[in-house]
């Protein structure tokens, strides 16, 4: 296996080579379609290497499952994101239907690169979990089910859900839950845009294959103009066909765009664990500081603070000596234990604030990297476009001048 | 359908009326001392002139592109030698108390015995080119008469006065008398000459100063049967039936392109400014998304002058042709009623019992009159073909350099883009 901190990326190739239809029953015993995915893995060995790659299909809610369980036993790493589930954000020529050719060819794609991104992840690649998912076909489930992550995500979902407000925010996360909401915002907008202007280019390269057809029709009443006229023609057919390719190469840059969208949830979710951690940090010390201001208040027999037992004692007079006592005792235990539990969450605070952090590093590196060359490629892709551009107007030029 | 905003002319301002330059008037205006003053053309002043006298028109930066058109367009006329230069430039407006106008520069000129002087520069509006037009198909209705510019427009709709507007239609204008003088018979027309010389375009008088040259024949729409149109005439007109018809669909093609780039233009305006609002959050990344903003921009930029360029250049030329292929219709029904006389007359002579009705050389007349008509439409036909041929290889390459100058203005923008964006030196070099 791998050890804790390299990534398994660097000893074995995977790769989701494949998407195949399939038909079967499902839990409700209804007839259903779905996809699945083949998973290619192979190990380098220093002695020989495998010929052929280990391979086993997985299907888009089993990739789910493997996430959830991750976000619940690594709540301190920024989980890399999933292919979105649904088509979202499409121009209207793109398919919004989950089994279209081309979405699932996207989510391949997509699926593909989660999982590099795990295995490339120095905590997350160590999982025995992961490994088994690449490695593993039948009884994975069980396997992850065991670990008895369901529970754990319940109760921390249902607090993640909670209103709690913490009393000291650390400003570092607060400040980097911010940038999450911001980021998933601005990307937000970004990608409806673009799908929008998508939409009104398809229009405009559309619209000039109609120039083929009219110069076509019109050439055939000129003499001396018509072969000009024709040739120009199919020039105009050819500017109205490129729009296709550009539009495909642009949706590229669109599922970067996207899986940056999702990171920035990740983002938020690591910001709101840490809340998580630090609001019951807060509820433990509170809790010990209040059973030790009621020691206090038994041992010297004040009342500082008003309490209904205070109330009655007043009222219906004080308890006996050995009543006292055994309070005493009881509120010992509970400080100690008191004690212990504040030691322990602060100690898991400390943790998760150190590694988190490191991870949050690691991932602004990332996302800085990943983003300023998807910005570099999309401007390459914009230059070819001109360029293309160009050319057919010059050709079309071309026929013009000789009409 | 310009996508651009209308800018207005200077005016001339609210002057009382003694104190205007009489706008028809060139002499006066030559020694006024009014800022309208005309000044005659002549080569020296010009930075640019053609060897056919009109000067270049160095505003539009495709004027490289049109020079060289118009030199093609030279070439192109057979070595024929030139003696006639005419030119409409100049627009201004004029307001007066009744009404406001404009009024064109239209400059001539030539070597012929025909005019007085080589060189004329009179002003003249609207009104005085529609007068030309009908005087030219009344005293001339066997030649093909060039078009006019649209005489209406919507008031609501159309700003008259609008920079645009006004250059549009003066280059319909300096086309329409350009298209006349060229013309070996039009450009001899007696009415012709008055529009280019006279002073004062005296309308109403009917041309008193001026004789008669040609025939004024009266055409009669009789209601003559024609028995056999010559295939020659009516392959013209069913070539002119089917181009009408394709020109149409070019002005839609054109019209529905030039809406969905607007619309691509609004969403593009929307577009770069995210990324600028994106910039704003991020560290690392700030000026890579800053540059993107501004690159779309500059597309946005380039795009909206396609746009206008489209607008102002293209849908008008196509819109002249066609109303040019209606006048010609009607020279060719107008041909038919000719022949149709003729051919009724002839067959009344043959038939006729009584021998003393009709005299035969009213039968000689008409015939005549045929084959005039057919020889001059003839001559006609070819040249505006020839024509035409220039326009639309001169519009189409127009539009083909006008993309052309999008795309090349939009890669030198993403281009510029990428050294920004690969630079990551002063970046590392902060946050260490």
């Amino acid at each position: 296996m791998v050890e804790k901190g390299t990534s398994l990326l660097k000893m074995m190739e995977i790769s989701v080579a494949e998407a195949e239809k399939r038909t079967g029953k499902n839990a409700v015993n209804m007839q259903e379609t779905y996809t699945v995915y083949l998973i290619e893995t192979s190990v380098e060995h220093i002695i020989w290497t495998n010929p052929v790659p280990d391979s086993l299909w997985r299907r888009y809610s089993e990739f789910e499952l493997l996430r959830n369980y991750l976000l619940v036993t690594y709540p301190f790493s920024v989980v890399p994101p999933l292919p979105e589930k649904r088509a979202e954000f499409v121009w209207h020529k793109l398919s919004a239907d989950n089994m279209d050719p081309d979405f699932v060819e996207r989510r391949r794609v997509g699926l593909e690169n989660f999982l590099l991104r795990v295995a490339s992840h120095p905590d997350l690649s160590s999982d025995k979990i992961f490994y088994s998912f690449l490695t593993e076909e039948n009884g994975w489930k069980e396997t992850v089910f065991e670990t008895g992550f369901q529970a754990k995500a319940d109760s921390r979902l249902k607090a993640l859900n909670a209103t709690f407000r913490v009393k000291n925010p650390d400003k570092r996360f607060a400040e980097m839950k911010h940038y999450g909401d911001e980021l998933q915002s601005v990307i937000s907008q970004l990608l409806r845009v673009r799908a929008r202007a998508a939409d009104r280019l398809y229009g405009v390269y559309k619209v000039h294959g109609n120039y083929g057809r009219v110069f076509s029709e019109w050439s055939a009443i000129e003499k001396e103009m018509g072969d000009g006229l024709q040739s120009a023609g199919h020039h105009m057919d050819a500017y109205a066909a490129s729009v296709d390719d550009i539009l495909e190469e642009e949706e590229h840059y669109a599922d970067q765009l996207k899986e940056y969208l999702f990171y920035a949830d990740a983002l938020r979710a690591v910001c709101r664990k840490h809340e998580l951690t630090q609001y019951e940090l807060e509820m433990a010390a509170q809790d010990l500081t209040s059973k030790k201001q009621q020691r206090e208040e038994l041992a010297t027999g004040t009342i500082r603070t008003f309490s209904l037992k205070g109330m009655t004692s007043k009222l219906f007079g004080q308890e006996t000596p050995e009543q006292r006592e055994a309070k005493l005792k009881m509120l010992e235990t509970q400080i100690e234990e008191g004690e212990e539990l504040v030691k322990e969450r602060n100690a898991e605070c400390e943790e998760f604030v150190k590694s988190a952090w490191v991870d949050i590093e690691r991932f602004k590196e990332q996302k800085d990297h990943d983003l300023r060359e998807a910005l570099i490629s999309y401007a390459i892709m914009q230059i070819s476009m001109c360029k293309k551009g160009i050319q057919v107007w010059n050709n079309a030029k071309e026929c013009f001048s000789k009409m | 359908m310009s996508a651009g905003t209308p800018r207005s002319l200077p005016s001339s301002g609210q002057k009382p009326i003694q104190d205007i330059c009489h706008p028809l008037s060139a002499e006066e205006c030559a020694l006024s001392r009014s800022p309208d003053v005309l000044n005659p053309c002549s080569a020296g002043e010009r930075d640019l002139i053609l060897p056919n006298g009109t000067p270049v028109d160095t505003s539009s930066p495709a004027s490289s592109s049109s020079l060289l058109n118009r030199l093609q367009l030279d070439d192109d006329l057979d070595g024929e030698t030139r003696d006639l230069f005419v030119t409409v430039d100049d627009p201004k407006k004029h307001v007066s108390t009744m009404e406001t106008y404009i009024t064109y520069r239209v400059c001539t000129k030539t070597t012929r015995t025909e005019f007085d002087l080589p060189e004329y520069s009179v002003r003249r509006r609207y009104q005085d080119f529609d007068w030309l037009r009908n005087k030219l198909e009344e005293s001339q209705p066997t030649h093909l008469i060039p078009p006019l510019p649209e005489k209406f427009v919507m008031k609501g709709v159309v700003d008259r006065f609008s920079e645009e507007f006004v250059e549009t239609r003066r280059k319909a204008l300096d086309k329409f008398l350009k298209r006349v003088a060229d013309h070996p018979v039009l450009s001899f027309n007696e009415h012709f000459n008055a529009f280019l010389s006279a002073k004062d375009l005296n309308k109403r008088q009917g041309l008193a100063l001026l004789t008669k040259m040609g025939e004024s024949v009266k055409y009669v729409t009789g209601g003559y049967k024609l028995r056999a149109r010559p295939v020659e005439f009516a392959a013209m007109g069913d070539y002119l039936d089917v181009f009408t018809q394709k020109l149409g669909t070019i002005d839609r093609i054109a019209q529905r392109i030039i809406k969905e780039q607007s619309e691509f233009l609004m969403e593009l305006r929307e577009y770069g400014p995210v990324y600028s609002s994106w910039s704003s959050f991020e560290e690392d990344l700030h000026d890579p998304l800053e540059g993107v903003s501004g690159c779309v921009s500059n597309c946005s930029s380039a795009l909206e002058e396609l746009t206008e360029d489209m607008s102002e250049d293209f849908l008008p030329v196509l819109r002249e042709y066609v109303l040019y292929i209606e006048s010609m219709k009607n020279v060719l029904k107008k041909r038919d009623q000719v022949q149709a006389e003729y051919e009724t007359k002839l067959e009344a002579v043959v038939f006729r019992e009584d021998k003393k009705t009709l005299v035969p050389s009213d039968v000689e007349k008409c015939q005549d009159r045929v084959e005039c008509f057919n020889a001059d439409l003839k001559a006609d036909w070819d040249r505006w073909q020839n024509n035409k041929r220039q326009d639309f290889r001169q519009l189409l390459t127009g539009m083909a350099d006008k993309n052309i100058q999008y795309y090349e203005k939009c890669l030198a923008a993403w281009e510029s883009l990428i050294p920004l964006l690969q630079d990551k030196q002063d970046a590392k070099g902060e946050t260490n």
